[in-house]
């Protein structure tokens, strides 16, 4: 079976909402898969339904093979779960609480390594209230990685780091790749799921408003983008052959003696497919 | 039963690093004890030295407070932290989990209770407590059904702040209604009845029948009965509403 999650016309409502509306995609074994979407667009909702926190009013879900409002301990053994907020005990040490969550499975990391792969080398004696709140986003991971899941769900994992911080982390979810895991992550920033997901979801308003790599997602946009000023005033041309209409429009400028002013040309970012997507037509 | 140690180990670290639980359930009934004890330790109550019948509502109390109080303010801290929330998402079972807690307020409670015995002995010649075995039993009958009570209750409450103080407003009044701490005797009709309600009365009674009369569990199927069908009603009620997760707004 080479399906780690499969989702088939998932619908949830609170109180007569509905935060989710026909969600259908999956997720191959071994793959990381964005869901990304604006606050309130139903990404948390879909992943706890995943995790098995929600029950959901209908479709049909499979993760790892089972559905989630049923799973036991068996199915839990297999995943790991970082969720979007929640504290630890204080008390405890980093070592401490790793290794108490390492008890709870059959078979586990061991608590060195994993503090290693979420970089907390130096913070292993130290009790968990001392930590920044960056490093208990870390040791939160640690204790996901720490039962040796085959799929992890990170819900916003960077979401209040500074840009250092969230490069880690980065880091981090990159290795956890390279470690053969399947990760199901939700962020509501463009960059890192362009950076980490081999394929993701954007959600607006409870639907998939667009599915697919990164790459594809872009490549439906319009064709490439050239801006330039001419006598104070903005003229954009939207083409699909740039190197012919620039050598057009640069042969024509230099005839005539003139300097295009604030000359670009771009190809359409993610940033514009999100925005494309997310705005046009609220409903 | 691995799993339950493993916890439990774990549970008493948290334990003997929570300055909180360790001031209810473990120094405030030493606390009560030695204050009433200088207070009333050597008059006569209700037929015994003051001491005996100190001791005798304490280690009630104490059962009481340690099960229900100290496990459900540890569960309604730890859901709306969302602790329990994380766990829900590892192997770990529910029951387990929840054993290992209370295990590990009842054995904080165990050590206080053998230290109020020995202060009651050496500080106020106090006696040692009758019928030790059907005490066992009825102690162990008490911190099941105040635990499954206790479990009941925190599916009423859903703010961490405050749930310490709505705990402690119920069971603080009542142990003193239901005669921990004085004798009955003097109360009015209407406190008496409202006592009578409530299980903590009939567990204290039971608690001192056995260590102060010598009396046997079995001689007392009533009280029995009553906190019985207490802790059965609690425990259904947890199994029906139990929360993981936060309350919502």
């Amino acid at each position: 079976m080479s399906r780690a999650v499969s989702v088939q016309g998932l619908r949830k409502a609170y109180d007569g909402v509905k935060a989710v509306r026909d969600v259908s995609f999956e997720i191959e074994v071994g793959e990381v898969f964005g869901l990304l979407g604006p606050n309130g667009a139903g990404k948390t909702t879909t992943v706890e339904i995943l995790e098995g926190y929600r029950a959901r009013d209908a479709g049909r879900v499979e993760v790892l093979g089972v559905d989630p409002a049923t799973a036991g301990g068996d199915w839990r053994e297999r995943i790991g779960v970082v969720l979007q907020s929640g504290s630890l005990y204080a008390q405890l040490s980093v070592i401490e609480i790793l290794s108490l969550f390492g008890g709870y499975y059959e078979r586990s990391r061991d608590v060195d390594e994993v503090i290693a792969i979420v970089g907390l080398e130096e913070k292993g004696r130290q009790r968990v209230h001392t930590l920044s709140g960056g490093q208990k986003r870390r040791l939160d991971l640690g204790l996901a990685l720490v039962g040796d899941p085959e799929l992890v769900f990170l819900d916003e994992p960077t979401t209040g780091f500074d840009p250092e911080a969230r490069r880690r982390a980065w880091d981090t979810i990159r290795s956890l790749r390279d470690l053969g895991k399947t990760i199901l992550l939700t962020t509501h920033y463009l960059d890192e799921a362009e950076r980490l997901c081999d394929r993701l979801a954007v959600l607006r308003n409870g639907e998939i408003a667009a599915l697919g790599r990164p790459g594809e997602l872009t490549g439906a946009l319009p064709p490439t983008e050239i801006r330039y000023r001419l006598n104070g005033e903005e003229v954009v041309v939207h083409t699909e052959e740039p190197t012919r209409v620039l050598n057009e429009l640069t042969a024509e400028a230099l005839r005539n003696g003139i300097e295009l002013e604030a000359l670009e040309v771009r190809r359409p970012s993610l940033e514009d497919v999100y925005l494309s997507l997310t705005q046009e037509s609220p409903q | 039963m691995r799993l339950f140690l493993h916890e439990l180990r774990a549970e008493l670290l948290l334990y003997t690093r929570s300055r909180e639980l360790a001031f209810f359930t473990f120094l405030l009934p030493i606390l009560f004890l030695i204050i009433l004890g200088y207070a009333y330790g050597d008059e006569e109550i209700e037929g015994h030295l003051g001491a005996d019948y100190l001791v005798s509502g304490m280690i009630g109390y104490g059962v009481a407070s340690t099960a229900f109080a100290g496990l459900a303010i540890v569960l309604v801290y730890r859901r709306e932290e969302g602790i329990l929330k994380r766990l829900r998402a590892t192997p770990l079972p529910a029951v387990t989990y929840i054993a290992a807690v209370l295990g590990t307020t009842l054995i904080a409670f165990l050590v206080g209770a053998i230290c109020i015995v020995a202060l009651s002995m050496t500080l106020l010649d106090g006696h040692f407590p009758k019928s030790p075995v059907s005490l066992v039993a009825a102690l162990l009958l008490g911190g099941a059904a105040f635990a499954g009570i206790g479990v009941g209750v925190t599916t009423f409450l859903h703010r961490a702040e405050g749930a310490s103080a709505a705990i402690n407003a119920i069971y603080i009044p009542l142990s003193f209604l239901s005669g921990a701490f004085c004798s009955q005797a003097n109360f009015p009709t209407f406190l008496t009845v409202a006592a009578d309600v409530f299980p903590l009365k009939y567990f204290i009674d039971l608690v001192a029948a056995i260590s102060l009369d010598g009396d046997q569990i079995w001689e007392r199927p009533l009280d029995v009965a009553v906190i019985a069908a207490w802790g059965i009603a609690g425990t259904a009620l947890a199994l029906r509403r139990f929360r993981w997760v936060p309350g919502e707004g």
